[in-house]
């Protein structure tokens, strides 16, 4: 059974033992006739933090879809813990119940908290962990109750999300990704639909995360967030990755002058 | 004897009759219900082959005076060797008619579901049939509630129908002791009565219902 511990859940605790937790190969991707992703290769290390930075149509949302095959990339591959998702080795398309199954190991965290209206707090850090991993309800709860306090929404256990602001959504919709144990932990632009005050807070609760060793991916649009967390900073620029770089090179030195010019204007 | 004495003279006539009426609204409506989900989950995802067809029987279905339809299985099925008793007869056309119309309503309303929430189900390992009972199907109640309310309020009134159908109902109640006594403005009066007291009842049942999806946000209270 799963460890119902958050703090060593997933075996992420500092875990740097080099192991792989996403191997993106040769992605490429278009919309109709617009390349969105060409050929992108990109390792996330098991406890890594990675956070994929671009101008808007860059395609890092698409790159991170890609990721847990909400979208399906026409060409290339992608392992998560070491096994393929959306294809099988073969290169058919997965079964759907498969495809289930490989997602379940990816947690995302979306820009616009999806939670679902219709449950609690407590119901929809639950629900999955009962309905898609099978474990019980009394199990899935304590697990839920730990997350929700390491979030800091412990206290809204009973509220429904229409009641909480943008902030406490997504706190929530961070703890239900938490909650499948995820090998990975998807984030899309967690903070770019909050009001400005509200962003501190779900950029702590991420930063908590990285210091406790989880694999991250996450885009974003906070420069100084990114340097404080990221182990890599990858740059994708018209669905190419330009630039790849630990976090002090990228911000200090980066290569090239499109990242640069970049770094200019959001400073 | 006044016509309001014979008539509550008659009060078991009127009874039996409204008790049959509730048993073919109860089931009926019930019944529809499931058509209804089975429709919307039907409706689910691209399936051009089945989506057609199924467009093509609730619209279809929608066009079509309940009368006809009721009609059509009492009388027009036993061509094919379909015998069914009135009652039978009755409660079919309904739950048919009646879940054609709950599916549409189903339908306008799963077109505005946010895509994320699916999205967010999908990332959470959901496959078609959880997410559909778990997540899609109880918003997708709780948000068309006041248009369920009114189909139901319908359905009891197309029960009447099924008076030209000899299902001995509420209706053929009263149409059976205005025709024996010829009190017909007293008796329908009598009919109308129980007819809108349970609309009332199922009206503050819905509006309480309401209170459930309020707190959850789905803003139809």
């Amino acid at each position: 059974m799963p460890d119902a511990n958050p703090s060593t859940a997933g075996h992420r605790e500092n875990d740097r033992s080099g192991a792989t937790a996403v191997a993106i190969r040769n992605l490429s991707k278009s919309f109709d006739d617009v390349e969105v992703l060409r050929d992108v290769n990109l390792e996330v290390k098991k406890g890594d933090v990675v956070t994929i930075l671009g101008s808007s149509g860059s395609g890092k949302s698409t790159l991170l879809r890609c990721i847990n095959w909400l979208e399906q990339p026409e060409r290339g591959s992608i392992h998560i813990a070491g096994e393929r998702i959306g294809m099988t080795d073969e290169g058919r398309a997965m079964s759907v119940k498969a495809l289930a199954r490989v997602r379940a190991k990816t947690g995302m965290v979306f820009q616009g908290f999806n939670l679902w209206p219709h449950l609690n707090v407590l119901h929809n850090v639950t629900e999955a962990p009962i309905h898609v991993l099978g474990k019980s309800k009394h199990e899935a709860e304590t697990h839920a109750r730990a997350l929700l306090e390491k979030v800091g929404m412990s206290h809204k256990m009973d509220a429904y999300p229409n009641t909480l602001s943008g902030g406490q959504k997504q706190r929530v919709a961070i703890a239900r990704a938490l909650a499948m144990q995820p090998e990975v932990m998807l984030f899309d632009e967690p903070t770019s639909a909050l009001d400005p005050e509200l962003v501190g807070e779900v950029l702590a609760v991420i930063k908590d995360l990285s210091a406790e060793g989880y694999t991250m991916v996450i885009v974003t649009h906070e420069m100084a967030f990114s340097r404080a967390v990221s182990d890599q900073v990858v740059f994708l620029e018209k669905g190419l990755i330009i630039e790849k770089a630990d976090p002090e090179t990228f911000f200090t030195n980066p290569s090239t002058e499109r990242v640069r010019k970049f770094l200019e204007r959001n400073d | 004897m006044s016509n309001w004495e014979i008539l509550w003279s008659a009060r078991d006539q009127f009874w039996v009759g409204f008790l049959r009426t509730m048993e073919i609204f109860g089931l009926s409506i019930s019944v529809a219900f499931v058509i209804g989900c089975a429709l919307l989950y039907l409706l689910e995802g691209s399936r051009p082959r089945l989506t057609v067809p199924l467009r093509v029987f609730i619209d279809g279905m929608r066009m079509l005076p309940f009368l006809i339809l009721a009609y059509l299985l009492y009388y027009g099925l036993p061509s094919f060797g379909i015998r069914l008793d009135a009652w039978w007869a009755g409660v079919g056309a309904l739950a048919v008619y009646h879940g054609c119309y709950i599916g549409e309503i189903f339908r306008g309303s799963r077109i505005t579901f946010p895509p994320g929430q699916v999205e967010a189900a999908k990332a959470h390992g959901f496959t078609k049939g959880k997410m559909f009972f778990r997540l899609i199907l109880p918003q997708i109640v709780m948000q068309t509630r006041p248009l369920l309310g009114n189909q139901l309020i319908y359905a009891l009134k197309d029960t009447a129908f099924l008076v030209i159908i000899t299902v001995r109902e509420l209706t053929a109640a009263a149409n059976s002791l205005s025709g024996t006594y010829f009190i017909p403005t007293e008796a329908f009066i009598v009919v109308i009565g129980f007819y809108w007291a349970v609309s009332v009842v199922m009206e503050v049942i819905i509006k309480q219902c309401g209170r459930f999806s309020a707190k959850r946000g789905f803003d139809n209270a």
